[in-house]
């Protein structure tokens, strides 16, 4: 074996490092860039569907302009401005947690858990509306075939309502795996949170606060992405339809 | 049998540092996680080659007289499916990367043990669905799942085999991303990245791969069933879908998925031809940026597994060509390794037989790639036989050989055991003899114009049947060469001959601490003061074997 000693542990070690690692620095950097890498792959992810969305959006521009002007601008437009304060809230607690404010790190974990919370409930709220004007695509919600209001939509005559059809199932599948990825961070909070009542984290360990941050970020971006794609896109155009 | 008489030095290594099932499956240890990843791929290459062997047992004759389509359908697509996802992507990174991995760059462990451990309970739990889906009634979409045959027309169990693949690639993602985070992070003092061994460099490469291609077949495979599911869906042409764009979006994946196969087979190819010449690797920095290189490139490519499929001419001409440029890293590793080999001080054991099989049957495969790469030739050969040929010199000739020859290279740092040398270079001249009498009368089938997923032919067509026979018949001789080291392996655990902790006197970290290794690897953090092939410069002969190698003895 090589000679020499790498000098470790030359402090008692930290109770949060794992024996696997020399030292708190190490597990940091490994941490953080386990969880960039990670969001690398969610963006690929997603990725896929903003693909499919560019294609059709690319081959139907009118009946995704039409589609897109009968989601409720306002009610997205709410839920940006409540996922980018959630994003405000959650750096919040990360800086809380770095200087070791435990108390303003429980408030601000909480309050991001709220507002993504808030989320959630107004796209329920939305996802109802469109299931009461039977715009989930498909024949498989009993009852609730999709048909379209034609009037309402503003279609010009040679736009085929399939098409429309199209754009809700892309707006469903992305704004799902959106909530899906809001409520998996709001578990993935809920134990930061526990972990952080229970005084685990100091200004010397923090790293999953800042790890969880991140992910939440970057489901925040998603949403930055989503809501003009699908509800601004085009919006211009109404009057041209009309 | 004095060797078993030769007491063992007692020492705790990972294997004795703690017994029983529940030490095995809680283990957050990279080598024993290493170890369950290689009883369960075996389980599955050998399901794998049932179905090979029913399907080349079927084609013996012209008639179907031993399945109807409807069977042979299935037998070639659950070939496919568990060969690809279950057995070859997985193959040497989940096993070799992840035992070896973390002792090359002298770490305790991968970064993220536990995630390490989770990955092959999601495999374990994808395979298990996938098999429970071959039980209940099989799929038969070929292992490329085409819409709209897998979203509408198939009656076979598509759902639940796209769940179980879209599960186990959340395995093959997160071991991607431990080896990423690993080699960042990781590394013990004085290992520099230029000084990292290049079965390193290519893993890196392929978990670069793993990362970025693993997530988009998942949200396809998780799109196609939700069509199935909802009988509507984005590929689906009555509202405006495209079925091309899921051929776009399996293959960019599917075909940088033949990188994750190879690029991990051209690591352990790397360290065989350098520690058994016994040279520095010619030109390092180029195989490990060809690694590189060859993963960027598998990016852009995916379009030639489309030519035929109303792909733009444009676009089809863009992808021949950058096709061809993957020739070019390519190349440059079979040309460096046979520099390396120039002069080389070179034995013939058992795992260099395997490496200089995978050089020559790699080289094959690579240029007859070539022929499918070009679009006026591919017209011609898509969808035969020839390119059944093709990628089985790659996967099979290619991956499977560097795997066998890696798992016999390592085997002793693995078991603590010495394999039987005479029974394996035995069995590597059978695998290699096998192999190509399966394999290359299927280039000429397929030249000749053997559609490939068929299980007929023309009974008046003599020569087919004969080029079919022999195909058989080297698919049955391969099957005995795969048996043999299966057998000598297991019998060696417990009665190979008692290796040293470097038997084959060789530089690398992983031959620096005993066989079997300690749970933390090494006793103290080596630090590394040398390059990764540290043998004397040819002018320095007297130097030279440093490093003993194990004085053999026979059995």
């Amino acid at each position: 074996m090589a000679e020499g000693l790498a000098t470790t542990h030359e402090h008692a070690a930290h109770p949060g490092l794992q024996h696997h690692f020399e030292n708190m620095e190490q597990q940091r950097e490994a941490g953080t860039l386990g969880m960039w890498v990670f969001l690398v792959t969610e963006i690929m992810f997603f990725g896929g569907m903003f693909l499919a969305y560019t294609l059709y959006r690319y081959a139907y521009p009118e009946a995704f302009a039409a589609a897109s002007n009968h989601l409720d601008i306002k009610l997205g437009a709410t839920n940006t401005v409540v996922l980018i304060f959630s994003s405000f809230t959650m750096a919040m607690a990360v800086f809380s947690t770095q200087v070791g404010k435990r108390r303003n790190a429980v408030i601000f974990l909480v309050l991001t858990m709220v507002l993504g919370a808030t989320f959630l409930v107004i796209k329920a709220i939305e996802y109802h509306d469109k299931y009461v004007s039977n715009l989930i695509p498909g024949t498989w919600v009993p009852g609730h075939p999709f048909s379209p209001n034609v009037h309402e939509l503003h279609l010009p005559p040679e736009v085929s309502v399939r098409n429309i059809e199209m754009f809700y199932w892309i707006y469903f599948a992305m704004t799902g795996m959106h909530a899906l990825h809001m409520i998996i961070g709001l578990g993935i909070l809920t134990v930061i949170l526990i972990l952080t009542i229970r005084e685990r984290f100091s200004p010397e360990y923090h790293s999953p606060v800042e790890v969880s941050g991140l992910y939440w970020h970057f489901v925040d971006i998603v949403w930055i992405f989503l809501f003009p794609l699908l509800y601004l896109l085009g919006r211009h155009m109404e009057g041209h339809m009309g | 049998m004095q060797e078993i008489a030769t007491p063992k030095p007692p020492r705790v290594n990972y294997l004795n540092a703690e017994y029983g099932l529940k030490s095995w499956l809680l283990t957050k240890d990279h080598k024993r996680i290493a170890l369950l990843y290689l009883g369960a791929i075996s389980f599955f290459f050998f399901i794998g080659s049932l179905y090979a062997m029913a399907i080349r047992l079927e084609l013996l004759t012209p008639q179907g007289d031993l399945m109807q389509s409807s069977t042979y359908n299935k037998t070639f697509t659950q070939h496919g499916i568990i060969m690809v996802f279950f057995f070859l992507i997985p193959s040497i990174p989940a096993t070799l990367g992840n035992f070896l991995i973390p002792m090359m760059i002298g770490a305790k462990d991968l970064a993220f043990p536990r995630i390490n451990l989770l990955s092959w309970y999601i495999y374990m739990l994808g395979g298990i669905i996938t098999i429970y889906a071959l039980l209940a009634g099989g799929v038969d979409t070929g292992w490329t799942f085409y819409v709209p045959y897998s979203t509408t027309f198939s009656n076979s169990y598509v759902i639940a085999t796209g769940v179980g693949i879209f599960i186990n690639g959340f395995s093959s993602i997160l071991t991607g991303l431990n080896f990423i985070v690993t080699v960042h992070t990781m590394r013990a003092p004085g290992m520099t990245w230029f000084r990292l061994p290049l079965f390193v460099w290519s893993h890196y490469a392929t978990a670069l791969i793993m990362i970025l291609g693993t997530p988009v077949i998942a949200i396809t495979i998780l799109l196609v069933a939700f069509e199935r599911i909802a009988h509507i869906g984005i590929f689906d042409p009555a509202i405006g879908g495209d079925p091309v764009l899921f051929q776009h979006l399996f293959w960019f994946y599917s075909h940088p998925a033949v990188y994750i196969m190879v690029l991990p087979a051209m690591g352990v190819v790397s360290e065989l031809i350098a520690n058994f010449s016994r040279k520095n690797v010619f030109g390092y920095k180029f195989v490990a940026f060809s690694s590189l290189a060859i993963a960027v490139f598998g990016f852009l490519v995916w379009g030639h597994h489309m030519f035929v499929a109303s792909q733009s001419v444009y676009a089809g001409m863009i992808f021949s060509f950058l096709s061809f440029a993957v020739a070019i890293p390519s190349a440059i590793k079979v040309f460096n390794w046979t520099a390396t080999l120039y002069k080389g001080s070179i034995s013939y054991d058992t795992p260099m037989l395997y490496g200089l099989g995978f050089i020559g049957l790699f080289t094959i495969g690579g240029l007859t790639g070539m022929f499918l790469a070009s679009i006026a030739t591919d017209v011609h050969l898509s969808d035969t036989y020839f390119i059944v040929a093709h990628f089985h010199y790659i996967m099979v000739g290619g991956a499977l050989l560097a795997y066998l020859g890696g798992l016999h290279y390592w085997w002793p740092k693995i078991s603590g055991r010495m394999y039987p040398e005479g029974w394996g270079r035995f069995s590597a001249l059978v695998v290699f003899v096998g192999f190509n009498l399966t394999f290359s009368p299927q280039f000429v089938l397929g030249y000749m114009g053997m559609p490939r997923r068929y299980h007929t032919y023309p009974a008046d067509l003599v020569s087919w049947q004969v080029l079919h026979v022999l195909s058989t018949a080297g698919a049955s001789i391969l099957g005995v060469g795969l048996m043999i080291p299966l057998i000598y392996l297991l019998w060696s655990m417990r009665y190979g001959r008692i290796a040293d902790a470097n038997p084959w006197g060789l530089p690398g970290l992983e031959w620096q601490t005993s066989s079997p290794p300690p749970t933390e690897n090494f006793l103290t953090t080596p630090v590394v003061t040398t390059d990764a092939y540290e043998f004397a410069s040819p002018e320095h002969k007297s130097v030279v074997g440093r490093f003993e190698r194990q004085t053999p003895v026979e059995i």
